[in-house]
């Protein structure tokens, strides 16, 4: 938890006075929760929603014990972080399927919220599933936006069926006659961005569901969306019933308050975040790590997450190993470089990294980057027995591997100083419990 | 009636409207204890960033506990302002040409439909402008920059997809200094701030510009769209530290959100508002009047 700042330095100073463990008091509890809601309000949550947590959660919080564990701050931090979890929903990103196909997913949301890129998303994700979606090009409104779906649409590989700038009811309409008679059994439906206030353009998506059946209406929000988006879900989930909602660009460095603030007024599930421009950056959607992020305390969860599905447990035991019985190689190191790789990168898990997001300057992370790569064709040309036994290099066999891997003989004699270090640093941990190696 | 005033109307329909919650405040039988904490609250959920509420708000609560003023009607007039104070720079914005503007900001803002309007403004005001399409990476956007560029009959330099804006920029300066253009718009791709390469290449861009066309006064414009929360002061703090912003446009002005956070930019930030966007026809766009703005908040 040490790395909680902001929001937890400001809960600790409340709580610094407080010497004696026990209950968390009413009045501590309410000090506290003026900073917490101050945090949600910075993070987009809306006023109102803000408020009525705030008060759900306080009632908990009273009277309850603090764990031995952790300090008053950080109970304060786990009952918050819990509450918000739970009102966020479960993680849930399955589609509604229809039991007579094609299933009809239509798109919906303000101008800009990122609903063509989605759509290619979307289909390329059910296409990995083993679907066969059809993309239905409803927006005759934007200019070129017809012919951006089609892009996106190339892209995944997935057919676009398009009318030009008809009747947006009519195409979806034979949009889905297309996929009957081709054997489609998902469509997608693009619609043009629109104001929640606009009643003609309102209305014509309900003349679609009216039309056609429709199983699953996904609300698109860009998670950079402030007090407002609020009225905008309500809207939305008043005159289609939303069955779910996709939060977009939350690669960038918003809290995303918002989408606490739409789970709260339309009680639908979030049901996929969007964190790139390429087309397979679509994951499900975490409760747990939003929350987090909404407190400001970083993506932590994910990053561990990732470092899991990266490296199996077996290959971290086998280094692990390595290290205790003190015959860690230059050959096990690159492979640890290789385990980095496979994580994202070293920008990739700084910028998971609370508070690294911006303030990062990742032009220092790409140096790191191209220094892995000359790393590994340092160690790569050298002879096996070199990378198990480095201390035969002399002068002209550390000569003939610089010009092997195009480097000089100073880098060569860094990475082996390097190696040194690491393995003297892992000899220390040694004796700790609990040791693990840091990717 | 002015614009804004015309769209704040639709405000004032919506519970959650500022100028509702406002009403509501100063419809208390006194200031007591929680009014201004009742007033942060409201400032802030205008998107108005937590530290600037707080300035106006206790800058407010003193004044007024010192001069000991129990008359609403007064704390009304001293709130707005205040606001004008934060906006104090807002519209310090005039257009020198020959110019080159070159509009960025993160993806979905409106930067595309933005130049298009802006393009048909500047020509209505007898400038001649070309519009240059260096946003290479979003599938069809130059082709969507054409349409507009079509309906407000100005001229646009473009390249296939994918190929460097840098040269797209450079190609679009050649042909303007040639013939004598007043006005070069670039439009560029969307990109979130966080994106430091991305960021690289805006820089790339603008150096170009500095070194191709020395003698055109460069302004960086950042669209904001009105809809974004507090993650708009972040986005103009990187952008400005990137290539400098020297205006905004506030676009999407004509939906529910108000763009409240362009009280905390300009007060922390020192940013001036360029232009707003109001609808997605040609000539919904205008110069910023902070008068009215703050009138339209109050839903006057």
């Amino acid at each position: 938890m040490a790395l909680f700042a902001g929001l937890s330095e400001k809960l600790n100073h409340i709580f610094s006075k407080i010497t004696k463990r026990g209950k968390l008091t009413e009045l501590e509890i309410k000090q506290a929760m003026r900073e917490v809601r101050i945090a949600l309000l910075e993070a987009d949550v809306n006023l109102s929603v803000a408020k009525d947590f705030i008060s759900k959660v306080s009632e908990k919080a009273v009277g309850q014990e603090i764990l031995k564990s952790l300090s008053p701050a950080q109970q304060v931090i786990k009952i918050v972080n819990e509450e918000l979890t739970a009102l966020m929903g479960s993680t849930n990103s399955k589609l509604n399927v229809s039991s007579t196909p094609p299933t009809v997913i239509m798109m919906c949301g303000l101008q800009g919220a990122g609903k063509t890129t989605l759509c290619g998303k979307l289909a390329l994700h059910l296409k990995k599933q083993g679907k066969k979606p059809l993309l239905v090009a409803c927006d005759v409104y934007r200019p070129a936006a017809i012919g951006q779906l089609k892009i996106v649409g190339e892209k995944a590989g997935v057919e676009v069926f398009e009318k030009g700038q008809g009747n947006p009811v009519k195409i979806a309409e034979s949009g889905i006659e297309h996929a009957k008679k081709f054997g489609f059994d998902t469509v997608i439906v693009d619609t043009a961005g629109r104001l929640h206030i606009d009643e003609a353009l309102m209305q014509e998506l309900e003349n679609i569901t009216k039309t056609v059946r429709v199983d699953e209406i996904l609300l698109t929000v860009d998670s950079m969306t402030g007090q407002d988006a609020v009225n905008v879900a309500k809207t939305f989930n008043e005159r289609l019933e939303v069955t779910g909602v996709v939060l977009t660009k939350l690669d960038g460095d918003t809290r995303g308050g918002a989408c606490l603030s739409i789970k709260a007024v339309t009680g639908k599930p979030i049901k996929f975040s969007s964190v790139g421009e390429k087309l397979t950056d679509l994951e499900p959607f975490y409760p747990d790590r939003m929350a987090s992020r909404i407190l400001g305390m970083g993506d932590v969860l994910s990053l561990i997450e990732k470092a899991q599905q990266a490296v199996t447990e077996e290959e971290a035991l086998k280094i692990e190993k390595k290290f205790k019985e003190n015959s860690f190689t230059l050959e096990d190191y690159i492979e640890q470089f290789a385990m980095l790789k496979k994580m994202g990168g070293a920008k990739g898990l700084l910028e998971m990294l609370p508070g690294m997001g911006t303030k990062l300057k990742v032009s220092d992370a790409d140096i790191d980057e191209n220094k892995i790569e000359r790393t590994k064709a340092i160690i790569f040309s050298m002879t096996k027995k070199e990378r198990r036994e480095p201390s035969i290099l002399n002068y002209s066999r550390k000569m003939r591997i610089a010009k092997g891997s195009g480097t000089t003989i100073q880098e060569v004699n860094q990475l082996l100083k390097q190696f040194e270090q690491t393995k003297q640093m892992m000899k220390m941990m040694k004796g700790k419990r609990g040791f693990r190696l840091p990717f | 009636m002015g614009f804004f005033s015309k769209l704040f109307a639709a405000l004032k329909k919506t519970k959650d409207g500022i100028a509702e919650k406002l009403r509501g405040l100063f419809a208390r039988d006194k200031i007591g204890e929680d009014f201004y904490d009742d007033l942060l609250d409201i400032l802030i959920s205008s998107d108005i960033s937590v530290s600037t509420a707080d300035e106006i708000v206790e800058n407010l609560r003193d004044r007024m506990i010192s001069e000991k003023v129990k008359d609403k009607d007064y704390v009304l007039s001293e709130l707005k302002e205040e606001l004008k104070a934060c906006l104090d720079m807002a519209d310090d914005f005039e257009l020198e040409t020959p110019a080159v503007i070159m509009v960025i900001g993160v993806n979905g803002v409106g930067k595309t439909t933005s130049i298009g309007k802006l393009a048909r403004y500047l020509t209505a005001n007898k400038k001649s402008v070309t519009i240059a399409a260096a946003d290479t990476f979003r599938a069809a956007a130059s082709d969507q920059l054409e349409i507009w560029a079509d309906r407000a009959k100005v001229r646009i330099v473009k390249s296939s997809e994918g190929s460097d804006p840098s040269a797209v920029v450079f190609d679009a300066i050649s042909s303007v200094k040639a013939k004598g253009t007043d006005v070069l718009i670039i439009d560029t791709a969307g990109r979130l701030h966080t994106k430091s390469n991305l960021m690289e290449e805006l820089k790339k861009m603008s150096r170009v510009v500095e070194r191709e066309h020395p003698n055109a006064n460069f302004y960086k414009f950042i669209a904001l769209d009105a809809t974004t929360g507090q993650n708009a002061l972040s986005q103009v703090e990187v952008f400005d530290e990137a290539v400098g912003i020297d205006g905004i446009i506030l676009t999407k002005l004509d939906g529910t959100a108000k763009g409240g956070f362009v009280i905390s930019l300009c007060n922390e930030l020192q940013v001036p508002v360029a232009f707003v966007g109001t609808g997605e026809k040609l000539e919904d766009i205008e110069l910023f009047d902070k008068d009215e703005f703050i009138e339209g908040i109050f839903g006057e």
